[in-house]
Formats: structure tokens, C-alpha cells, sequence
């Protein structure tokens, strides 16, 4: 059996430990260890972005980064992405723009999404585009996914702590 | 006391047309939707398969005896459990095999509890192969001596389709020019982002309970059946959430009856999920054909006949691919007006990966000789593409030779306002002029069409479905329908009726439809059937329930149901918009009066189509239906890579239910359509897939998807749910010919072999140009 190691890690605002094998993916530890299947698993070698979560502010490819490197870190998966009263203004826009059909890369996309226009609140359809290359939607034609995108673009909506986003945070926490 | 005046009675809106948001879509976009793939149950064990990775071979010697042994493994499978229990099309395929025939050949099955363990024990069987000669094209497999596959198939011979209408050799003789090529349209997947997954739980009554992302859950009972040797009645099919399907979920596929043998060997839930590898290795393909297509017509650009002589690659096992060609007759026949057809499809066995349905069954392959062909006659006569596809299009009230009636007919109108809104014939003229100037970049501009149908396709007994529909004492409304939802929206639209028909708030309507031992039966999604055969499913039932409604609020109100309507929750009066009662009060009183009643009505809808037949002959679906699609491209002669600058969308949709899902469903349709011309495609050399990954299977990304104008023909199909027609499967089936004419249009060259990958389009460029300079 391959050896355990414990690791801390805050996972959407609350503190988690947890021991782990050295071979765990990040990806196995949300879903199989902690129940967090919000995250989704589609290719397992980085290719397809439905695993995507945020670590310590940046997006991953959760399926390659091994559970024992959480330790220490911030995570935040879509299950983090709340708005006080209810889905956050990002969620809410794929919802009211028709951008979840089948909706298994919708997690992924919206972390994504999320982390884009964190860290560039005015983002345009072609930065949008080239942001969402690497998340693969076998459903939508990604046209419902960028007038989402855009519809959230220059909102604010997902400044740190700032706006109505709570960056990941759980309510209770923030 | 409630008081109502006319002032604040709800005016009367329709919802039909209108934006309507998925209903599961929160839930989705949060994490919250519980998948198949994320489902655990207690003491479910996991189910791995060990795949042949061989194309064809016998099996010498199998040992499972250390396997058996490994701590946490609680059974390990072999074809001998599983000998003699056929199932598929022509009954030529076995949950676990005793012979290899295709690479992903399931040889054995372990279920342990862990998936590491399950895993580590696939690696302790121990298999000796004998490997065989394989045949890797069906022109190699129809080959006199080729090896032979199934030995009760012989020639390798699968599937075969044919049909004939006139005088071939007269309308010959009476064209004035005719095409002729070879299309050999390739091997694709469906790479739904939810990979293939089944649970499977027996009871001790010997009932099995499956969990499973089947888009047909009642014949799904009748196929599965015979691969476990129970009775299709002791099958209950539970549908959870999926990622994806487009088809590839038409059909029992092996590792469906291989989770309920291990389950019924270890007494407890088994789920066997697969991981992308095997998804792509082990799903079922698109079908892979060589079309050899003649077409001719008369100087003056007039249609004589289309011939089509298909072989299709059946690959190891018989699916729902080698049925494609009763679709592909159906465009032969019915692509514009021509006279005289003459169609004929053989299926051949392969060792290569087999093919199930998927989203344009056999119309994707066929538009793309059909448009391409219609393009290069136009240039024969020197006509405007369009002109000539204008001049040939079929109007209202026309039958095709095989007796498709196409009612409410709006080619021309898709054809019109496509052209108009793209600058379509101006373009062409001014970009074929510069096709032959210097310059790396060309531009080009594509026209390309096809006919579906539109309002299912009758080629089972029925092509109907059962509708439920009660009411709670709440007016909170339930719909409990055979329509399985797998991410197309059929919910929105549901719902969306519902609230027409009821006045009832969309919120207010649930929908029951994953459980075949509470939802009717249904034939399933496919066929573009689902907004046409479920929308008036739903419509029936709900405008029954408004009868019953209507009715009591006559006995109680006095006033005539006939003047009455349901809007904005209540019963109002139709002449000045008074509403007198609220529905769910009304609904309490009838409940709860001395003659109580329920409003809990039952509807089976059964479409005005004519079975298939076995000859081919007969109006097969209740509406059929066009799409244009207008392609404008800039092609890079250097490297041959394409890019699409825009498309122009006009389809006839019969009239539009739920705007934002008819959108979604013809952008994303295009995408598979985008994907299927330009990138994807499955290296399968010698029978082995040489590219089982993202990586190097490339799937449309953000920013290669072209700007899209959508353009709705609204042709009010009589029988259609408010006039609407099915509509998703033509976006899928048209683009691929659409960039191919627009190639053609920008370079001159024409590729029968896609997808037009850069490699291919560079190389057709630098042949074409040698050969320019050679006869220089």
C-alpha cells in the first residue's frame, strides 16, 4: 500500500485535513475522499478543463496536480462560487444565457470564467474565447458561454472580495 | 374574500417563442447535479474490463486464478459466463467474448471494492492470443477468401439496404452532364464529456435495477434483456443526469450487461465506469462509408436522377451504424427533386471499431456528397449555385420518390433569406474571381443544404409516447413523461407547454422522466423526434386537464367553460380577463367536494406516420424539414488550414417553441458539425485507435467557433406541437459541405476524403497547383 500523508488545505473558505497517498490526484481527493463532485473528471490528462478548480488564486487542472501538494494551499471548487443570496453572478449568467445543456463541463467553465474575469474585470468576447480554450464543451458551441461571459464582463461581479462575488468564500466565512 | 376586477386580471401572453431557462440548470452550474459518473451507492463494488488490444485473435489460454485471489476482489467474468446470451441488431455480439474481433473486445470483468483493485486484477489475468488476419476496409472484407469475422455471416456481408425509382439507364441517357465521385467520409466519436458509466443492482425477486445514460430507456429493457437472459420486464432503467449522448446511448453497448452480470454474480451494486481512454477506444463511432454518388441533370440545370452505391465499414459488431442508410435514402432520394434514384447500401464486417448512431445519422456523410455534388453541377452549367438549388427545390405539397410528403415545405425561403442575408451570390463571383490571383490567403463562400426528418421517423412499430399529468392541491403541476432529458432542454420545453396550456408559473412544473417503472413508454431521443412527439404529448395532456378544470369551474362558478381560460394562476373570464378563482383554490374545492375529484389525466400520442416497411417506401415521419447553411472561410494556401469566418443559418423550424433552446441546440450542433469537417478524426490503422485522447482527437475549441446568423423559417407545421418541427440534427448535418464548397470556392479544390484538415486541404492545394503548371 502506498504511504498516507496528512495534509491542511482551506477548501471554499473552511479548513480541511485529510491523509492522502502520495499517488492521489486532487481531482480523486474532492470526489472520492471528500464528496465534492461538483468537480468533474473527463479526460484525466489536462486536456478537457472540466476539472478545473482554483488554487491559491489560479486555475488547475485538477486531475494533474497531486492531492499531498494541497497542503498549505487555498482552494476554491465550484461549490465555493456563492453569491449571498444564492448563485453567484457568474452561475447566473450561464443559467439565464442558455450556456448548460448536458452541463458536465459547466464547472469547470465557470471556475474558469470566474478566474478570467477576476483578474481581468473588462474581459472582451475574444479574450473570453482564448480563455475558455482550454475547456472543452461537447453541448453548447461555446456561443451561449461567451454571451455569458461578456453579459458579466465590466460588472464587477467578480472582484475578489470586493463586489458581489465572495471569491470563494462560504458565506459564513466571509 | 378574493376580489378580482378586469384592470388587474393577467393579459393574455404567450410563452411560445420566448426565452426559457433550463430548469436544471442551477443546479448545474453550481456543482449540485449528481451525475451518473458522481453516483455511490452502499456496498457497491467497481467493475473494470479487460479490452482484447488486438484487432482479431483466438483465445488460446485464459487464466483468472490469481486475479480471483487478490484481497477486495469479489469476481472476475469470462466469456463462458456470458456464452450463448447474443444480443445487438443481428444478435451478433456477447457481453465478454470468447473470440476477438475488434481491439476493445471486453475478454474479461472483475469487480472489486476499490477501482485500484479492480484495476491491479485486470493485470493478474493472464491471456494467450492466437492472432489472426484481419480485415481493415470493406472493400478488403467484401474480397473473395477475405478472413471471415462471425462465421454465420459470410462475405462479411452485414446489413444490406436498397431501393429503386424510375428508368436509371433512361435518365442516363437524358442528362446532358453528370457527376461522379468516390466520398469516403471517416470515423468520428461522440466524446460526450460524460464518459460511459452503468450501475447495475439485482433484487432477490431477480428484478435488475440500472442506472445508466440510455436516451431510449423502454426498448432499452428489450436489447439488454437477451444479453443477461432475463425478461425485459424484470428491468427497471433509472436514467440519472448525463453528460452527453448525441445517439451514442441508442443502444445496449457491452459494458452495460457486463455491470448486471457482475452484480448479479456478487449480489451487490457494480458500477462500471469508463475512463477517457477506454470512452474513446470502446463507444460506438460514426459510421466510416465510401459513398460512390453519380448525379446528373439537363443543360438547362434541371435534376435527372442520383445514384448512390454505398459500403459501409460495419466494423466488428452490428450497431445501430450499419441502419444509417434508411436516413442516407432518404436525402439521396429526397435532396431537391430528382426523378430517378437509385440507392443501394452493403454493411461489411470489419475488425475496426463498430459504429452506433449519432446526431444526423447517415445524413451527415450523404449531405456531404449530396451538397458538394449539387455545387459542382452548378459550375458544370455555369448557374449560380443558388439559382440552380433554387430551381431544383421541392415546394409545399410535393412527395419524394419514397413517398416522404413534404408538407409544409420552406426550402426555398431558407435558401432566399440565407443568400440575402450573406451576400451570398455576390460573394462567390467576386471570390472565385481571385481564386486564381497571387496571394497566401484565399477567401471562399459555401452554400450547402439538406432535408431531415422533422417529426420523428417511424421506424419502430410506434413512434409515440405516453404522457402523465396531475396536479397537486397546490396547482403545483407534474409531468411524468417517456421524454428522457440528456442536456437538449427537452425539460424547458415541457415545462414551457405546461405554462401555455395551464397559466401556471414555469416554476411550478415538475417533470418525471427517469424511471421506466413510473414514466411511460417512449421510443427515446433520436430522430429530432422529442419538442415534436413530446411537445404534443404534453400539449394533449395539458389542454385534457384544462377540460377537466374548466369543466368544474362551470359547475362552480356558473359561469360556461367554454368562456373560460387558465392565465397567470387562475380561472378567468375570456371576454373581459376577470379572474374569478384561483387555480389551486379550484383545485382544492374539487378535490375536497362531496363528488371529489383529481386532475390527473393520461395521454398517448401517436404521430401520423407511416412505418418504415421493408422497402423503404412510405411517409416515415410526421414533417420533414430544411436547413441552408452559408459558410464563409479563409483558407491559408501555405499551411491548408481553414478558418471560418462566419455561417449563416436559415432552417425551417416550423415555428420556434423555446428561442434560447432552439439557439443552443443549432450552435452546438454545428460545433459537432465544425468538428467532423475540419479536425476530428480516428486514426484507426490496423483495427488499433492511434489517437484515444484529447490531445490528439481534436474536439472545436472558444476560438474556432465562428460567429453564427441564425435566421428561423417559421413553415407552422400542421401537425406539429403550435407548428413546430424537430430541429437538431441538420445543424450537424450541413456545415461539413458548406466549408467544402466554400473551399472550392476560395481555392478550387474539392476534398472527398475529410476531415479537410490542414494536411489534407495543403496537400489537394499543392496537387492541384502541380498539375496547373504540368499541363502548363
Amino acid at each position: 500500500m502506498s504511504v498516507e500523508t496528512e495534509i491542511r488545505f482551506r477548501l471554499n473558505g473552511r479548513e480541511v485535513c485529510l491523509k492522502v497517498p502520495a499517488t492521489m490526484k486532487t481531482l480523486a481527493m474532492l470526489r472520492d475522499k471528500l464528496g465534492m463532485t461538483g468537480t468533474k473528471y473527463a479526460c484525466g490528462e489536462g486536456e478537457c478543463g472540466a476539472c478545473t478548480i482554483k488554487v491559491d488564486g489560479k486555475t488547475v487542472n485538477s486531475c494533474l496536480m497531486y492531492a499531498v501538494d494541497c497542503d498549505g494551499r487555498e482552494l476554491v471548487t465550484v461549490e465555493g462560487l456563492r453569491a449571498p443570496d444564492g448563485l453567484h453572478p457568474v452561475q447566473q449568467a450561464f443559467v439565464d444565457h442558455g450556456a448548460v445543456q448536458c452541463g458536465f463541463c459547466t464547472p469547470g467553465m465557470i471556475v474558469q470564467a470566474h478566474y478570467l474575469l477576476e483578474n481581468n474585470p473588462g474581459l472582451t468576447r475574444e479574450e473570453a474565447q482564448r480563455g475558455l480554450e482550454g475547456n472543452l464543451c461537447r453541448c453548447t458551441g461555446y456561443t451561449k458561454v461567451l454571451d455569458a461571459v461578456e453579459a458579466v464582463a465590466g460588472k464587477g461581479a467578480c472582484a475578489g472580495g470586493k463586489g458581489a462575488c465572495l471569491g470563494g468564500r462560504a458565506p459564513d466565512a466571509a | 374574500m378574493e376580489k378580482t376586477t378586469a384592470a388587474s386580471s393577467p393579459a393574455k401572453q404567450t410563452l411560445i417563442g420566448q426565452r426559457i431557462k433550463k430548469p436544471d440548470a442551477p443546479d448545474k452550474a453550481t456543482g449540485k447535479t449528481r451525475y451518473i459518473n458522481d453516483m455511490v451507492l452502499p456496498q457497491m463494488l467497481f467493475g473494470k474490463v479487460l479490452f482484447a488490444g488486438r484487432p482479431h485473435a483466438r483465445i488460446v489460454r485464459l487464466d483468472t486464478t490469481a486475479a480471483e485471489k487478490l484481497p477486495g476482489v469479489h469476481a472476475v467474468l469470462t466469456g463462458k459466463d456470458a456464452a450463448g446470451l447474443k444480443f445487438g441488431f443481428v444478435r451478433d455480439n456477447v457481453a465478454l467474448k470468447d473470440k476477438v474481433r475488434c481491439e476493445h473486445d471486453e475478454i474479461a470483468a472483475v469487480a472489486a471494492e476499490t477501482e485500484d483493485i479492480a484495476r491491479r486484477a485486470l493485470e493478474l489475468i493472464e491471456v494467450e492470443y492466437e492472432d489472426l488476419p484481419g480485415v481493415f476496409t470493406p472493400e478488403a472484407g467484401a474480397k473473395e477468401g477475405a478472413p471471415l469475422i462471425h462465421e454465420n455471416f459470410p462475405g462479411n456481408k452485414s446489413l444490406h439496404f436498397e431501393i429503386q425509382h424510375g428508368d436509371l439507364a433512361a435518365a442516363e441517357a437524358g442528362s446532358d452532364l453528370i457527376v461522379d465521385n468516390v466520398f469516403r467520409p471517416h470515423h468520428v466519436t461522440h466524446c460526450c464529456m460524460g464518459t460511459s458509466c452503468a450501475i447495475a443492482d439485482f433484487d432477490h425477486n431477480g428484478k435488475l435495477t440500472i442506472w445508466t445514460q440510455t436516451q431510449y430507456p423502454y426498448n432499452y429493457k428489450m436489447d439488454l434483456a437477451p444479453a443477461l437472459g432475463i425478461n425485459p420486464g424484470d428491468i427497471r432503467v433509472i436514467q440519472p443526469p448525463v453528460g452527453g449522448a448525441f445517439g451514442s446511448k441508442l443502444d445496449v453497448y457491452p459494458y452495460e450487461p457486463i455491470a448486471a452480470l457482475l452484480a448479479k454474480k456478487t449480489g451487490r451494486p457494480v458500477k462500471v465506469m469508463y475512463s477517457r481512454e477506454e470512452e474513446f477506444k470502446a463507444s460506438p463511432t460514426r459510421q466510416a462509408a465510401i459513398i460512390h454518388m453519380r448525379t446528373g441533370c439537363t443543360r438547362d440545370g434541371t435534376l435527372t436522377f442520383r445514384a448512390a452505391d454505398v459500403l459501409l465499414d460495419n466494423g466488428a459488431y452490428t450497431s445501430w451504424g450499419p441502419t444509417i442508410p434508411v436516413i442516407m435514402m432518404r436525402t439521396v432520394s429526397g435532396h431537391y427533386r430528382v426523378p430517378v434514384v437509385d440507392f443501394k447500401a452493403q454493411a461489411i464486417y470489419t475488425n475496426n471499431p463498430y459504429a452506433g448512431s449519432f446526431r444526423g445519422y447517415g445524413n451527415v456523410q450523404t449531405t456531404y456528397a449530396t451538397a458538394q455534388q449539387m455545387d459542382m453541377l452548378a459550375d458544370m452549367v455555369d448557374m449560380d449555385p443558388l439559382a440552380f438549388h433554387l430551381k431544383n427545390a421541392q415546394k409545399s405539397g410535393e412527395v419524394t420518390p419514397q413517398k416522404s410528403f413534404l408538407r409544409e415545405c420552406a426550402l426555398t425561403e431558407c435558401l432566399q433569406t440565407a443568400a440575402e442575408a450573406s451576400d451570398y451570390s455576390r460573394k462567390r463571383k467576386e471570390y472565385a474571381a481571385l481564386r486564381e490571383q497571387p496571394g497566401r490567403y484565399k477567401k471562399g463562400i459555401g452554400l450547402a443544404s439538406s432535408i431531415h426528418n422533422a417529426g420523428g421517423a417511424k421506424i419502430h412499430k410506434s413512434d409515440g409516447i405516453g404522457t402523465i399529468l396531475k396536479m397537486d392541491d397546490y396547482a403545483r403541476v407534474t409531468v411524468i413523461t417517456g421524454a428522457s432529458e440528456i442536456g437538449q432542454g427537452i425539460d424547458a420545453v415541457i415545462t414551457l407547454i405546461v405554462a401555455e396550456e395551464l397559466g401556471v408559473p414555469l416554476e411550478h412544473v415538475t417533470i418525471v422522466n427517469n424511471d421506466s417503472d413510473i414514466a411511460p413508454w417512449d421510443v427515446g431521443v433520436h430522430a429530432s423526434r422529442t419538442t415534436f412527439i413530446a411537445g404534443n404529448g404534453t400539449r394533449r395532456a395539458a389542454r385534457k386537464a384544462k377540460e377537466q378544470i374548466l369543466r368544474a369551474a362551470e359547475k362552480m362558478l356558473g359561469e360556461p367553460a367554454q368562456g373560460l381560460a387558465l392565465r397567470g394562476g387562475s380561472v378567468v373570464r375570456d371576454r373581459d380577463g376577470a379572474a374569478l378563482i384561483k387555480l389551486d383554490r379550484l383545485l382544492r374545492q374539487m378535490h375536497f367536494q362531496p363528488e371529489p375529484e383529481l386532475v390527473m389525466v393520461t395521454d398517448y400520442y401517436e404521430p401520423k406516420s407511416e412505418p418504415e416497411g421493408a422497402k423503404h417506401i412510405s411517409d416515415h415521419s410526421a414533417a420533414y424539414s430544411h436547413a441552408v447553411h452559408i459558410a464563409e472561410i479563409t483558407v491559408d494556401t501555405l499551411t491548408g488550414e481553414i478558418t471560418v469566418d462566419k455561417v449563416t443559418v436559415a432552417q425551417d423550424v416550423g415555428r420556434v417553441i423555446n428561442r434560447m433552446g432552439l439557439e443552443g441546440q443549432i450552435e452546438g450542433g454545428i460545433a459537432i458539425g465544425l468538428g467532423y469537417a475540419l479536425s476530428e478524426n480516428m486514426r484507426i490503422e490496423n483495427g488499433m485507435l492511434r489517437n484515444p485522447g484529447f490531445r490528439d482527437y481534436k474536439l472545436i475549441t472558444a476560438p474556432e467557433m465562428p460567429p453564427l446568423d441564425l435566421h428561423f423559417i417559421e413553415s407552422d407545421c400542421a401537425e406539429g406541437p403550435y407548428g413546430a418541427k424537430g430541429i437538431s440534427e441538420l445543424p450537424t448535418i450541413v456545415i461539413a459541405p458548406a466549408i467544402a464548397n466554400a473551399l472550392y470556392n476560395a481555392t478550387g479544390v474539392r476534398i472527398f476524403n475529410p476531415p479537410m484538415s490542414p494536411e489534407t486541404v495543403a496537400r489537394a492545394i499543392h496537387e492541384k497547383r502541380q498539375a496547373t503548371t504540368q499541363a502548363a
